[in-house]
């Protein structure tokens, strides 16, 4: 089990680095950041200023060691936008994505786990009718529709909520509900494909002729190993959501790490766009090697033969 | 920016299904009862330090809290006494301005020569990272003669000296700024303004009220408002449910079909601004070895815009095609140009002239510009034989392959930084510099001379003289003056400025 973790805690680093000198390089791609800096109504000359302040001249090689050389000592930088320490923006920030994140994560479990055991045990009854609508139509309806047409309708209609920010807890509600109904199609439809999957096999009728009560053929036996590529794909999703959703960000005006990452890039902000990558992917990794050491520890079978 | 993301047509039912929610709803109450104007952004501020700022949202914020020496009235176009109560050239370079007495910052400190001194010294030096070099590097130094006098002394003479000096040079209180700098005064923004800070979260959130001491005499005075609260809401969508609803007041940059809609519901008023859009001509692009090198060709292109069209679908309200590479609203502006009207049949004729009887392909990149617009030019072209080749980049790239002279053709705009000079557009892209891709000496002679010159009379001659030689020359093609569209509350009164810089000290309620 150790040499199966400590396996994959270098891969994990290797992404890391992979992703971070990927994405320093695509934003001097996709345009020359003094001049994105400089602004709008920038002269050549101010461009030229920029470029020597914040060393752009220097070889990108140069530039990205510099950066990786100090991040590994916890300094991320200052913000060119906002001249502050970009773990000081981040901190502003974080905490909204994160709540956001987690509630909408547990709001979409609580749902798409249970819906899809029912569906699973009557396919193509009523509840699994019900279910597939659930799931087409939230995979179908962009988000920010949806987001406008609650606010329409909760915000200013009836006015049960506030429209945007997140001054109160109110004001998540909208876009909790929001954003899980984005993710719940996905987790309720691997729930119900592995539920149907794992109680056709012998294992599930062994125990059902042997008198146990379907309750604890489900939760013994069934969801212990339907499970696995829920648990899988929930890591992903997971960290989809705490990667902050621009869109709904942007829709309820939420200040959270999503549209941070979006509006640095384009006003080419590098230090926080490659400190928001660089804890996104590390998020993205933890979650990835918690998933596969949870399926560890669920299925013997994946530890290997170490 | 959010509009990329979103669907067109379905912001449109939104706009739709919001409109028809309130009919059923009750009518909700602007915040006249609080005092409070409630106003949304939809980019989030920078740092309130005056000397970083690109934006048009954050200077809004910093002229609301810092005075400068002087100040424009748009209405009369008369410079007239803030901070100084007098000034005068007392030689070709240097300028000396009696100060008024009695001012206090907000935190309470009295303004002095001290603080001009400081100010202006410190944002001159290259170190400090001023954000527009044009806007302090005429400065060469600033000497203290009394406690309420000053002198500036001048690098290089610059015409647009004055209009600089009138509210986007503000002066900082010297000993907080001495000790604080930049970063401080981002963080504690001190000034003399009519409204003082009370609380930010920076780029998300800020609360001014009304400072009670701005000084008698201001130029900025009679504010009536108590409170001023600005929040950032990227989706326009969500600003107008918050418009509708009344938690808003104060809302601006509604795109034309959107105000259309919102008309019925809310005050709309629609505004003319500096900010101009243009195609702009490469004729040094490729060394010179492209079709758009021959004059014949430029005005072909232009003869082939339906330019009035395009202004009537996609800008709407004050906008009007131009014939000159700058504003008419702007000084030395000359409107007595070559001006090519729309006929395909005349620019057929003279692309066969410079031999181009079967057209050419070239590239276009547009930056900043509706992309129905752009659309709309390459469409035209394409009916006299012309393939544009459109390319949608963000204005840094742009303007980058520009000036590394890649680019036959390119469009945005450029807003002059809201001021009423021919010197803000106008040298940056004739008078020689990495901008300028026509290298025309005779032009960037005459600019040269219209930029320093003193007597009025002398520089619009020269102005005249370059703008008549552009618009002959067709090296730009130039399309509209914008206007913005403001969403304001019914309750609201509040009067655009060509600017772009929103007074909220002079709004009332009705």
């Amino acid at each position: 089990m150790l040499s199966f973790i400590s396996k994959r805690l270098l891969v994990a680093l290797l992404v890391c680095l992979t992703v971070s000198a990927l994405s320093f390089g695509l934003m001097f791609v996709s345009g020359d950041p003094a001049i994105a800096i400089a602004g709008a109504g920038g002269r050549a000359e101010d461009a030229e200023a920029i470029r020597v302040a914040y060393g752009f001249d220097r070889p990108l090689i140069v530039q990205y060691l510099d950066w990786i050389g100090n991040a590994l000592t916890g300094n991320l930088g200052q913000s060119i936008y906002f001249n502050v320490p970009v773990t000081e923006i981040i901190g502003n920030r974080v905490g909204v994505t994160l709540t956001l994140g987690f509630i909408s994560f547990l709001v979409a479990l609580v749902i798409a786990v249970p819906l899809g055991v029912a569906a699973a045990l009557r396919p193509n009854g009523w509840l699994d009718r019900f279910a597939l609508v659930i799931a087409v139509s939230g995979q179908a309806i962009p988000s920010f529709w949806l987001g406008l047409m609650a606010i329409v309708v909760f915000g200013v209609w009836y006015g049960w909520v506030p429209i945007s920010g997140a001054d109160t807890w109110q004001g998540y509600i909208l876009p909790v509900i929001v954003l899980s109904y984005y993710a719940i199609p996905e987790l309720m439809r691997i729930t119900r494909s592995g539920m149907i999957d794992v109680l056709a096999t012998d294992y599930v009728r062994a125990a059902r002729a042997k008198g146990l009560p379907m309750h604890l053929v489900i939760s013994r036996h069934a969801l212990r190993n339907a499970v696995l590529p829920l648990v899988s794909l929930a890591a992903v999703q997971l960290g989809q959501l705490l990667s902050g959703s621009i869109v709904i960000e942007s829709v309820f005006a939420l200040n959270g790490l999503g549209r941070l990452a979006w509006e640095s890039l384009l006003r080419s902000d590098l230090p926080v766009v490659q400190a928001i990558i660089l804890v996104l992917s590390l998020l993205y990794v933890v979650l990835t090697t918690l998933a596969d050491i949870l399926n560890a520890v669920l299925d013997p079978r994946l530890r290997g033969n170490s | 920016m959010t509009q990329t993301f979103t669907l067109k047509g379905l912001t449109v039912m939104a706009a739709l299904a919001a409109s028809t929610a309130l009919t059923l709803g009750t009518p909700a109450l602007a915040d006249k009862a609080s005092n409070t104007l409630n106003v949304a952004f939809a980019a989030e501020p920078e740092p309130l330090d005056t000397y970083k700022i690109a934006g048009r949202q954050g200077l809004i914020l910093a002229r609301h809290i810092y005075d400068g020496l002087l100040y424009k009235n748009l209405d009369t176009g008369e410079i007239v006494p803030a901070l100084a109560e007098s000034w005068e050239f007392t030689g070709p370079l240097t300028m000396e301005f009696n100060l008024r007495q009695g001012v206090k910052f907000h935190n309470g400190a009295d303004f002095t020569a001290d603080d001009v001194v400081e100010t202006l010294n410190t944002v001159i030096t290259p170190e400090y990272g001023t954000r527009y070099s044009i806007s302090v590097d005429w400065i060469d130094s600033v000497e203290k003669l009394d406690n309420y006098k000053v002198r500036i002394n001048m690098s290089k003479p610059f015409a647009g000296a004055i209009e600089m000096l009138a509210d986007a040079l503000p002066i900082y209180p010297h000993a907080f700024f001495a000790e604080n700098g930049s970063a401080g005064m981002a963080a504690t923004p001190i000034g003399t303004g009519p409204y003082k800070l009370i609380s930010q979260e920076p780029g998300i959130r800020y609360e001014m009220e009304r400072f009670e001491d701005h000084y008698e005499g201001s130029p900025k005075s009679g504010a009536s408002i108590d409170k001023i609260s600005v929040r950032t809401i990227p989706e326009m969508n969500t600003q107008y449910a918050e418009l509708m609803s009344g938690s808003l007041d104060w809302i601006w940059r509604i795109p034309p079909d959107q105000a259309a809609k919102l008309e019925s519901r809310v005050q709309i008023i629609s505004a003319p601004i500096m900010r101009i859009g243009y195609v702009g001509f490469a004729p040094e692009a490729m060394a010179g070895d492209s079709p758009i090198a021959d004059k014949r060709v430029r005005q072909a292109l232009i003869h082939a815009t339906n330019r009035g069209a395009i202004v009537d679908a996609f800008a709407g309200g004050a906008s009007k095609v131009l014939n000159t590479p700058c504003n008419p609203a702007q000084f030395g502006c000359e409107q007595d140009v070559a001006a090519y009207e729309y006929d395909p049949e005349k620019a057929k004729a003279l692309l066969a002239e410079a031999g181009y009887e079967d057209g050419f392909t070239m590239e276009m990149v547009f930056a900043a510009m509706p992309r129905p617009t752009a659309e709309a030019v390459a469409a035209d072209l394409a009916k006299v034989g012309v393939t544009l080749e459109l390319n949608e980049q963000q204005y840094s790239s742009g303007i980058g392959k520009w000036r590394a002279k890649e680019l036959p053709a390119f469009f945005s705009n450029w807003g002059s930084y809201g001021i009423g000079d021919t010197a803000f557009i106008l040298s940056n892209f004739f008078g020689g510099g990495a901008d300028d891709l026509v290298q025309d000496a005779e032009l960037a002679e005459w600019l040269t001379e219209a930029d320093t010159a003193s007597d009025r009379d002398v520089r619009s001659e020269n102005y005249s003289m370059a703008v008549k030689k552009i618009a002959e020359e067709a090296y730009w093609m130039p399309m509209y003056n914008f206007n913005v569209n403001y969403g304001l509350s019914n309750d609201l009164d509040f009067t655009p400025h060509p600017d772009e810089f929103a007074r909220w000290w002079a709004a009332s309620w009705k």
